[in-house]
């Protein structure tokens, strides 16, 4: 790791302030991202400021009733909240699919939707890589590439963004708060929150230098069956090839569908929700329209199409 | 065991330096990767005080020393191993506030006031904890390397059932988990063991929850 020194931050508006006013300085929530890249020195902070323990840590109904998430609240109390399991089960089961249960219990809610990109060449500091060193090239384009994205690419990059949670959260309308140094806070919808690469790949989520991410909150809950159905390459502790979030016969409105691994954010299609009745081929064409495959991972689109087959038949039996 | 084994010194002294001389030339190892590039200066040291297996414990550290370097380089609890130091293997499993984490991708500046349970806070030779003397019982291992870490997170995983943790393979979140293998083997996907003792530790798990039939 690079030098850097380290501050507790005393509010989220002075973690803020803290973060925009020095230079080179990165908020730490868990650090099971950002300390594993600073190893590898593809983050290289010089100064850390540590969001533990702001009392951001809790899980609280909103007067619409939904939920507020703190932004430190770590991924296996939302995963294992009674509210979480009972109402919005999606996220539940996305989180339990995705890293270890060590890991688990320090990721958090914020660092979990801002974790990087889990691309070979992103990983690789001999390879060229426009994410990570702006101008030098895309080593996956060409590349090893089987696992990268088809939808939102662009001939700068083509990573996908790995985070399970992020797709729950996308097909249940979260909603991310922050506080910006100036002390202002907003919200951003989910669907607008993390960026496709375009000609800037390293600009991934809409946040402004300093911005913090507060809580996430979700609407009231819509009811209906929820799955999450994760393929990998193993079937325990591993990324995503590609993951679908299902909300079936929600109480009002029509089937909801958000997929993992296909994109550098959460992808959803609201006008291929209303395709249910042509089962999944329907909806898989509707959802992946305009997909752009290299020669190595093609086979994502019967992938996904056979997964929301399957993930239908379970809500049928449900 | 004692907080600091006699034989820990020796022992390490021996390991540390044949790392070293691998890696060419007498590298400190507790600052993370090798440096690259001329040497920057040191970072200013940050005080942090936190119990370690009962104990209070007082250090002035470099903020880049992780708590599993902390652990085993500063306060020479070598127990909790180092194997890929990303998070990956689950070697460096301890509890810190009575849940399991990856020592190694955690600041030991970010825990100020914790209280940190290692393998040495366990128990000792003669006076095992349950899931150690298991282990034993059940040969729950072969090179010993990954122990440690499967141990803290065997103890883990069934308090983590008890207080109702969902996993990816329990069939109703909004249920309870049932002791099953499978709910088992997905529980501790997060530690590897390079000599593929697995079959094992899951029959040590089982034996300490008490579970019959559990493959
Ligand atoms: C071996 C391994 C396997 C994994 N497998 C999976 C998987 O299968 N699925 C999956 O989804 N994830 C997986 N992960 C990733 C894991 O989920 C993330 O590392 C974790 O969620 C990051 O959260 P954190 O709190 O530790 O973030 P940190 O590492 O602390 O921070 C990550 C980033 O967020 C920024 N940040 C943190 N908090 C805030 C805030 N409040 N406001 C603004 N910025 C902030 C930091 O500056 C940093 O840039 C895996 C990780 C590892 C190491
Ligand atoms: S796909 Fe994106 S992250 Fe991967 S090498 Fe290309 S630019 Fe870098």
């Amino acid at each position: 790791m690079k030098p850097f020194t380290y501050e507790r931050a005393a509010s989220p508006a002075a973690a803020a302030a803290a973060v925009a006013r020095t230079p080179g300085a990165k908020f730490v929530a868990g650090g099971t991202n950002l300390l594993d890249l600073m190893k590898l020195q593809i983050e290289t902070p010089r100064h850390l400021v540590d969001v533990n323990r702001l009392g951001l840590d809790t899980i609280e109904p909103t007067a619409e009733g939904g939920i507020r998430i703190g932004a430190l609240v770590r991924n296996t109390a939302l995963a294992a909240d009674a509210r979480v399991r009972r109402d919005y089960g999606v996220l539940s089961r996305a989180l339990v699919s995705g890293a270890s249960g060590q890991l688990r219990n320090k990721a958090t809610t914020a660092g979990n939707l801002l974790q990087r990109t889990r691309c070979p060449y992103f990983y690789d500091t001999n390879q060229p890589c426009n994410k990570r060193q702006p101008g030098s090239g895309c080593a996956a384009i060409g590349g090893f590439n089987r696992n990268l994205a088809i939808l939102g690419t662009s001939k700068d990059c083509i990573a996908t963004h790995p985070s399970d949670m992020a797709v729950a959260m996308r097909a249940l309308d979260a909603t991310v708060e922050t506080v910006m140094p100036n002390g202002q806070t907003r919200r951003i919808a989910i669907a607008d929150f993390h960026r496709l690469p375009g000609s800037t790949p390293w600009v991934e989520t809409a946040l402004v230098a300093g911005e913090m991410i507060t809580a996430v909150t979700l609407p009231a809950p819509v009811g209906g069956t929820h799955i999450y159905r994760k393929v990998r390459d193993r079937s325990s502790y591993a990324f995503a090839t590609i993951s679908v979030a299902a909300v079936l016969r929600p109480t009002n409105g029509t089937a909801r569908f958000a997929f993992g691994g296909l994109a550098h954010k959460p992808w959803r299609v609201e006008a291929a929700e209303t395709r249910v009745d042509g089962g999944a081929k329907a909806i898989a064409a509707a959802a992946l329209a305009g997909a752009q495959t290299t020669d190595q991972n093609g086979f994502k689109i019967p992938l996904v199409e056979r997964t929301l087959a399957s993930v239908l038949a379970e809500g049928a039996a449900a | 065991m004692n907080d600091e084994p006699a034989f820990t010194l020796s022992r390490r002294g021996a390991l540390v330096g044949g790392a070293a001389a691998a890696a060419a030339g007498a590298v400190p190892i507790d600052a993370g990767a090798a440096p690259t590039g001329p040497a920057q200066p040191a970072p200013p040291t940050v005080p942090v005080r936190f119990t370690v297996n009962g104990k209070a414990r007082a250090l002035d550290l470099d903020p880049r020393v992780t708590l599993l370097d902390a652990l085993r380089e500063h306060l020479n609890l070598t127990g909790s191993k180092k194997g890929c130091d990303h998070g990956q293997c689950g070697a460096c499993t301890v509890m810190v506030e009575g849940k399991r984490i990856n020592s190694c991708l955690t600041l030991a500046v970010m825990h100020d006031g914790d209280a940190i349970t290692t393998i040495e806070g366990l128990g000792r030779p003669g006076d095992l904890h349950p899931m150690q003397a298991a282990f034993v019982k059940h040969d729950g291992f072969q090179c010993g390397y990954c122990t440690p870490g499967q141990i803290m997170s065997s103890i883990a995983v069934l308090q983590e059932i008890k207080d109702g943790v969902p996993s990816y393979v329990t069939a109703d979140v909004a249920g309870s988990a049932t002791l099953t293998g499978e709910e088992l083997r997905e529980r501790m996907s997060g530690n590897i063991c390079r000599c593929a003792a697995y079959s094992n530790i899951i029959a040590a798990i089982a034996d300490v929850a008490g579970a019959k039939d559990v493959a």
